[in-house]
């Protein structure tokens, strides 16, 4: 390891940071919250949710995956890449069956906070409504595509820190969903304890009977918006 | 599973060397075999490979030439591509459809016949045409498709397919023996680098003599850009992967053109695959590869068998193998992976995703395929007809080369046309040359419009017919279809974004759900439901879409609304309805109800019908 330090400009702020870091790492360790959602401390970088997009030297990049680079210029937190994200996060939600109200997710679920973070009260696009296949097989866990991202969150988790292969995907473009490896969940070797179900940022896992331990409205982002751990400053929005 | 399939499974297995990175080798022989590829076989060959269940059932699911379902042992594939759409290929399906006694996406119950649809199979120059397995028919009107499915009801053995269907070879080679295609070349303009008459040879001979970094510095000089489509520097190209780690790195040739309208790489890999190989092999010294692959498209899987002939050839004459040309230390051979219809695989990172045996998925860059690319090792991926320029800069010169085409836009671009004009074909024109002249060398009758570039590209309209197809104007992989009077834009421009969303891997938001959201709010403006502010929503859509997605596809796919959003801009607004008293026009309340008044079996007592 080098002591060489990378100067980045992130909004018009200059970032210390080290080589080998993403734009995501670099900026967070700086208390600059780049919204995400398919990133999870931990996990190789996947890129699949785009909400991590910023502008480096002008051009649109996902912070998760990109490396820094002496130099670099980055938007984060302008009108444009707030309207492209509140976009995409709106199209997440349009795309699955998401009823918060009825989810025991609610209050935990990143999606929903990313929702409140940027101000969604209802999509701006129109409800798609597709039919996905719910799989309640195994004895201690919910597998409802309806809320899935996509984001391989469970199918990286069960790889990398569980040492299994539960999840993967199967099908492509509209019709990519999260398969099991086998007939269904119960017929793999999945567990409730599997770090690749707590991985899951919305309801689309969810480990059965312990529903609602912790009443709506003291959960986590109930508390304080998605990020706030991150920048200090978001916590007063 | 019978022990029969699951030991030709194995079988099958075996012969690739259980080698699990030839997964999509292996998946389209077994399918070839069994004509499906279900759970049992599935379970069997993961057991075999030593890969999980769900991975082999991802690759499955990602390709459509590949599935669970059981498939007639003829699949029917009607291309849906739009010049195809233009002479009637809905007609045609009408007719197999008719004859058959099944609707597209069913098989018969004898299990003979699957009708399917494809996207563009490359033929769009003799559309409208199918692929039978994998035998072309090209020019397949209405009563050709009946007669010719009629027929094949009257024989049970499909052992020799093309025997029974082909009654006709096309010009050139493909009457050759291993090829035995109706396929048409129709080369209409041969020009000076790739179609011109030539001897084979001189330029591998003289890279050879050369050092690598000489060459690279010759194809540098002569500021040959990729013919894919991105137009990136091919000797950059070279110089970064052979920076790349020492040891096995890898040359891949890009032969998925699937460009909606692109058709030339087929004739290229027909008439001029010596000057191909040639052009890997140059590639191969020049960046420090034993080893090339030809990624081949799945549509194009009946020039297989003479592409392995041509390649035998070459190595008995001493030009692949160990001490290519008695030039010691420089060893090089092709492998042929053939593909299994995916659009998206002609990204260059998916496209290596799909030689590893994976899902077509693009890969995250960087690393970028000249630092980690095939198996991990650096890897340049360059298109065909951009190593075909290669033995053509090597032996005329990279002077000669650059002076060709325009400053910046050298050598010459070939160019698939398709649509409304009267000599539909390849044409090879000097970069630079204006979209005028080649619609009037094709007799395009005052077209109103041509989609450059295939739907990733733009549609324009005359107003830009004297623009410059160069990588600084009109940049395009190849693509030219001419849609004449009467054709409407926004028709076209619905049925391209209906190929993107087929086509979308999936991966990332912006590009799976974008595009059909993009495609709902241009047809409801096509249905006559739009209102001014969808002109500004399809605008904004389109350009997240654009900057948010992770590859070439999606930073692409809302080109077909943006263009025409552009061009066309008087055809949307005259479907624009204004609002009364606060209605919403783009509420479809007669859809809305359809499903109750279904239910109910009456109208509704408050909204008219």
């Amino acid at each position: 390891m080098t002591n060489a330090t990378i100067t980045l400009t992130v909004d018009g702020r200059q970032i210390e940071t080290r080589p080998g870091q993403t734009i995501l790492e670099a900026t967070e360790a700086a208390g600059v919250y780049v919204p995400r959602l398919c990133w999870m401390k931990g996990l190789l970088p996947f890129g699949s949710c785009r909400v991590c997009t910023v502008r480096v030297n002008g051009r649109p990049q996902a912070a998760c995956t990109q490396p820094v680079a002496p130099g670099m210029v980055i938007e984060n937190d302008t009108e444009e890449l707030r309207a492209l994200r509140r976009d995409l996060i709106d199209m997440l939600f349009v795309e699955g069956n998401h009823f918060c109200m009825f989810c025991e997710k609610s209050g935990n679920c990143e999606l929903q906070a990313l929702a409140y973070r940027f101000g969604i009260a209802a999509p701006g696009y129109p409800f798609l409504f597709p039919q996905r296949a719910l799989d309640a097989s195994h004895p201690g866990i919910f597998l409802d595509r309806n809320r899935c991202v996509l984001c391989a969150r469970c199918v990286r988790a069960s790889r990398e820190l569980d040492g299994k292969t539960v999840f993967g995907f199967a099908g492509r473009g509209a019709g990519r969903r999260i398969a099991v490896n086998g007939e269904d969940l119960a017929h793999t070797d999945a567990e409730a304890t599997d770090r690749a179900v707590a991985a899951c940022p919305t309801g689309s896992l969810l480990v059965k009977r312990i529903g609602y331990a912790v009443p709506v409205g003291r959960r986590r982002y109930d508390q304080e918006p998605i990020g706030s751990d991150i920048e200090p400053a978001a916590a007063g929005r | 599973m019978t022990t029969t399939a699951e030991q030709a499974a194995a079988a099958i297995c075996a012969e690739h060397g259980d080698d699990r990175t030839r997964l999509l080798d292996i998946l389209l022989a077994v399918q070839r075999r069994h004509g499906r590829l279900d759970d049992g076989i599935i379970d069997a060959l993961a057991a075999r490979l030593g890969i999980p269940r769900v991975d082999v059932a991802g690759v499955v699911s990602f390709y459509s030439f590949l599935g669970d379902e059981p498939r007639g042992r003829i699949v029917i594939r009607l291309c849906n591509d739009v010049p195809d759409l233009m002479v009637g290929a809905d007609k045609v399906a009408e007719g197999l459809e008719e004859e058959l006694g099944i609707r597209f996406g069913e098989t018969t119950p004898d299990g003979r016949f699957t009708l399917e649809w494809a996207s563009c199979i490359g033929m769009s120059d003799q559309a409208p045409a199918a692929l039978f397995n994998d035998v072309v028919v090209p020019n397949l009107g209405p009563g050709a498709a009946r007669r010719l499915v009629r027929e094949l009801k009257l024989h049970p053995e499909v052992a020799d397919l093309r025997r029974l269907i082909v009654r006709e070879y096309g010009d050139g080679k493909n009457s050759h023996d291993l090829v035995r295609a109706a396929v048409k070349n129709n080369i209409r303009r041969p020009g000076e680098v790739i179609l011109a008459d030539m001897a084979h040879g001189a330029g591998l001979r003289k890279a050879l003599a050369m050092s690598p970094a000489e060459v690279i510095r010759e194809v540098k000089t002569a500021r040959l850009r990729g013919r894919g489509g991105a137009g990136f520097p091919t000797g950059m190209k070279w110089e970064f992967t052979r920076a790349g780690d020492a040891g096995q790195r890898y040359l891949v040739c890009n032969a998925d053109e699937g460009e909606p309208g692109t058709f030339k790489d087929r004739v290229v890999l027909t008439e001029r695959p010596d000057l191909l190989f040639e052009g890997m092999t140059i590639a191969g010294y020049a960046i420090g590869a034993s080893r090339g692959l030809l990624y081949l498209r799945g549509e194009y899987a009946y020039l297989r068998e003479y592409l392995e002939h041509v390649l035998s050839e070459r190595r008995g004459q001493g030009l692949l193998g160990e001490g290519v040309c008695g030039k010691a230390g420089f060893d090089f051979d092709i492998r042929i992976q053939l593909g299994a219809g995916a659009y998206v695989c002609g990204e260059e990172s998916a496209l290596i995703s799909s030689c590893e045996g994976l899902r077509g998925d693009p890969k995250n860059r960087p690393p970028f395929p000249a630092q980690r690319g095939y198996l991990g090792r650096p890897t340049s991926v360059n298109n065909v007809e951009t190593l075909c320029c290669v033995p053509r800069i090597l032996e005329m010169g990279s002077g000669w080369f650059a002076s060709l085409g325009s400053r910046k836009s050298t050598g010459t671009k070939l160019l698939s046309v398709s649509g409304d004009c009267t000599r539909r074909g390849v044409y090879e024109v000097p970069l630079g040359t204006r979209l005028r002249a080649v619609l009037e060398m094709c007799g395009a009758d005052e077209p109103v419009a041509v989609q450059v570039g295939g739907p990733s590209g733009q549609m324009v309209g005359p107003a830009d017919f004297e623009r410059e197809i160069c990588f600084d104007d009109l940049a395009t992989g190849g693509a030219l279809v001419v849609f004449g009077a009467g054709r409407d834009p926004l028709a076209i421009a619905s049925q391209y974004l209906a190929f993107f969303i087929h086509e979308s891997c999936g991966y990332c938001t912006p590009c799976r759900v974008g595009n059909v959201l993009l495609k709902e709010r241009l047809d409801r403006i096509r249905a006559g439901r739009g209102e001014a502010a969808d002109l500004d929503y399809l605008q904004t859509l389109g350009q997240t879409v654009k900057a948010a997605s992770r590859c070439g596809l999606g930073q692409t796919s809302p080109n077909p609304v943006l263009s025409t959003l552009r061009s066309f801009r008087s055809a949307y607004e005259a479907l624009l309805v204004t609002p009364a008293g606060g209605a919403q026009p783009g509420f479809d309340l007669e859809g809305r109800l359809a499903e109750a008044k279904a239910l109910t079996g009456r109208g509704s007592v408050h909204f008219g019908s």
